[in-house]
C-alpha cells in the first residue's frame, strides 16, 4: 500500500510536468490546428535563457517574467518570420520546418551554452510534502493549474481568445468578420512559447537543464494532450496526471515494462485514445448536422 | 442614384486557373442586384474576390475607395458583410458567440447588445437556440445565424451567397421576406447570388447573368424576367 501511495504521488508528481507541456501544446493547437513538433526546444532555449540571466545574477521571479515575456515575442517572431511566407505551402513544407526548428534550437543552445548538465533552481522552498513528495513538484502542480485558469478565462472571456479559436477552426469565416488571421496565428505562437517557457523552467529543476531535456517529454506531452482532448485545456491537464501516474504504475507494477520500456506507454497512450476516443476522454465532441 | 460599389474589369484567379474574365458592374446604393447563372460559372468567385478571398485583379471601389489593395478583415470593416457559400458559422461556438463575433470589428458594447437583440427579433428561433452550438443548428437556422452574425457588423452592404441552397421552400420563403424588410427598413444593399432564379429576381431590382466568367446579359429584374435566353435557360419556362 505505501508503495502504492508512493508510486500514485510520484506519478502526479511526472504528470505536473506533463500537463504543463501538454498545455503549450493545446494552446498552439487551439491556434494552428497542428501540432508544433518544435514546442519541446523551444521550451528547452526558453529555459537556457532564464538560467543565463539568473547565472548573471539577476534575480529568480524577474528571470522567470522576463523570460515569459521574451519566449513571448520570440514565438511571434516565429511565425511572422518563418510560416507567414509558408501560409500557403502544404502541411508537409510546415513539418520540415518544424524539424529544422527543433535542428536549429537544439544546436544552438548546445553552442552556446554548451551540453553539460546544469542544475537549474527551483523558486520553491527545498523538502517535501510529508515525505512523500517534494515541495517543488506541489509548488508545479499548483502553478500548472494557475495556467489552466488563466488560459480557460483568455479562450472563455476575451475577445482576442474568442478571435483566436475563430481563426483556428475557421479562418475564411474569421477573416469575414473582420479577424486579423495572420496576427491570431502569430499570437498563438507566442503564448504557446511563453507557456512553453513556464513549462520548462518548471521542469528544469527536476530533470535538469541540459539541450536535450525534452527529448522524451514532449513525447508525454503530446499523449497528455490527445488523451485529454486537444481541444481542451482542462483535458490536457487531466491528461497530463492521467499519463504520469499510468506511466509510473505501469513502470511499476508490469515487470516487462519497467522503468526502459517507459515511453511506450506514452506511444501506446496515444494510439490507443486516437483509435477509440479521437476527441481525447475530455474533449468536446463536434456535432455537425449536414 | 448613387452608385455604391463598382467593379471594372475584374479577373481572379486559382492558381494559374482564371476563373472571371473582366467583369463590369455596379451595386446601387440602397438596391439588391443579383448575379445569377449555373453551377461553376463564377458567382461564389465574384464575391470572394469582392472580399478579398482570392487573386484579383481589376478595380473595386466603394464609394470611390478601392478595395483590391486590402485583405479581407479591412474589406470587412468597411462595411461589407459576406454571408459566404456553405453558411460558414463557427460550428464548435454557440449560435450568440458568432453573433458576437460578427460584431468583433466593433467596440460599441451597448451597441452590440443591442444589435444582438435586433438579430432575435429577425430571427426568433436564434434566441431559442442561442447557447446551443451551431453545429447543431438546422440548415435553415444555421443560414439565419449565417446572416444575422453578418448583420453584426452593421454592414452597408451585404453579400450573400446562395442563401436558399439546401433549404426546404417554406424556410426559403421567410428568409427572403426577412431580408427584404432588412434592405427596406435599414437599407442595407445587398449583392445577391442564386442558381435559383425567379426567387433572386423577386427579391432584386438589378440583374447580371453571369456564364463561365463573363457577364452575357444585365439589366433591371424586369427586363431580365422578359429576356428569352433567361427564361428558358433559367427559369424553365
Ligand atoms: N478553390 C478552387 N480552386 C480551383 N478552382 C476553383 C476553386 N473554386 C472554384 N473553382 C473553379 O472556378 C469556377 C467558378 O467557381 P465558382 O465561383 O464556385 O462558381 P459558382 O459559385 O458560380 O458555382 C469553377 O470552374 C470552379 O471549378
Ligand atoms: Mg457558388
Amino acid at each position: 500500500m505505501d508503495l502504492f501511495l508512493q508510486q500514485l504521488l510520484t506519478g502526479l508528481a511526472n504528470g505536473a510536468i506533463y500537463a504543463c507541456l501538454a498545455l503549450a501544446v493545446v494552446m498552439i493547437y487551439q491556434a494552428i490546428d497542428h501540432f508544433n513538433f518544435a514546442q519541446g526546444e523551444m521550451a528547452m532555449f526558453s529555459t537556457y535563457i532564464c538560467w543565463a540571466m539568473i547565472a548573471g545574477g539577476v534575480p529568480y521571479w524577474i528571470a522567470f517574467f522576463a523570460t515569459i515575456i521574451i519566449s513571448f515575442v520570440g514565438g511571434l517572431a516565429i511565425e511572422r518570420i518563418i510560416f507567414k511566407p509558408l501560409h500557403n505551402a502544404p502541411v508537409l513544407s510546415h513539418i520540415v520546418v518544424f524539424i529544422g526548428l527543433v535542428a536549429i534550437f537544439n544546436s544552438f543552445a548546445g553552442a552556446i551554452w554548451d551540453h553539460n548538465i546544469k542544475t537549474f533552481p527551483s523558486p520553491f522552498p527545498d523538502g517535501s510534502f510529508g515525505g512523500l513528495i517534494g515541495l517543488h513538484e506541489v509548488g508545479m502542480f499548483f502553478v500548472t493549474l494557475l495556467l489552466l485558469l488563466a488560459i480557460f478565462c483568455f479562450f472563455r472571456f476575451t475577445r482576442v481568445g474568442m478571435a483566436m479559436q475563430a481563426a483556428a477552426a475557421n479562418p475564411d469565416s474569421a477573416g469575414l468578420v473582420g479577424i486579423r488571421v495572420g496576427w491570431m496565428l502569430a499570437l498563438g505562437w507566442g503564448l504557446a512559447a511563453a507557456i512553453g517557457a513556464v513549462a520548462g523552467m518548471m521542469i528544469a529543476p527536476i530533470v535538469f537543464l541540459e539541450p536535450n531535456m525534452m527529448l522524451g517529454i514532449l513525447l508525454y506531452g503530446f499523449a497528455a494532450a490527445i488523451v485529454g482532448g486537444i481541444s481542451s485545456p482542462g483535458g490536457a491537464v487531466a491528461g497530463g496526471f492521467l499519463v504520469g501516474i499510468i506511466e509510473n504504475m505501469a513502470g511499476t507494477y508490469i515487470p516487462a515494462i519497467g522503468s526502459e520500456l517507459k515511453l511506450t506507454v506514452a506511444l501506446i497512450l496515444i494510439v490507443t485514445v486516437l483509435l477509440f476516443k479521437p476527441n481525447g476522454l475530455f474533449g468536446k465532441t463536434i456535432v455537425t448536422r449536414v | 442614384m448613387s452608385q455604391l460599389l463598382d467593379v471594372k474589369g475584374l479577373e481572379a484567379s486559382y492558381g494559374p486557373t482564371k476563373v472571371l474574365h473582366g467583369l463590369d458592374f455596379s451595386l446601387e446604393q440602397g438596391g439588391v442586384t443579383t448575379i445569377l447563372g449555373a453551377n461553376g460559372a463564377g458567382k461564389t468567385t465574384t464575391l470572394r474576390a469582392i472580399s478579398g478571398m482570392v487573386t484579383r485583379k481589376g478595380a473595386i471601389q466603394l464609394e470611390g475607395a478601392e478595395l483590391t489593395t486590402l485583405q479581407t478583415a479591412d474589406i470587412t470593416r468597411k462595411g461589407i458583410a459576406h454571408v459566404p457559400e456553405g453558411r460558414g458559422t463557427f460550428v464548435r461556438m454557440s449560435a450568440e458567440d458568432n453573433l458576437r463575433l460578427g460584431a468583433y470589428s466593433r467596440s460599441d458594447k451597448a451597441g452590440i447588445a443591442e444589435d444582438v437583440e435586433r438579430v432575435y427579433g429577425y430571427f426568433p428561433i436564434l434566441k431559442q437556440r442561442r447557447n446551443q452550438q451551431a453545429g447543431t443548428l438546422s440548415g435553415g437556422e444555421a443560414q439565419m445565424l449565417a446572416v444575422g452574425r453578418a448583420l453584426m457588423l452593421r454592414p452597408r452592404l451585404l453579400l450573400l451567397d446562395e442563401p436558399s441552397f439546401g433549404l426546404a421552400p417554406l424556410i426559403v420563403q421567410e428568409l427572403f421576406e426577412i431580408l427584404k424588410r432588412i434592405n427596406v427598413e435599414e437599407g442595407v444593399s445587398m449583392l445577391l447570388v442564386e442558381q435559383n432564379a425567379s426567387l433572386a429576381l423577386e427579391l432584386a431590382d438589378h440583374a447580371y447573368l453571369l456564364e463561365t466568367g463573363n457577364i452575357v446579359i444585365s439589366g433591371t429584374s424586369e427586363s431580365i424576367l422578359e429576356n428569352e435566353t433567361v427564361r428558358r435557360s433559367y427559369l424553365g419556362y
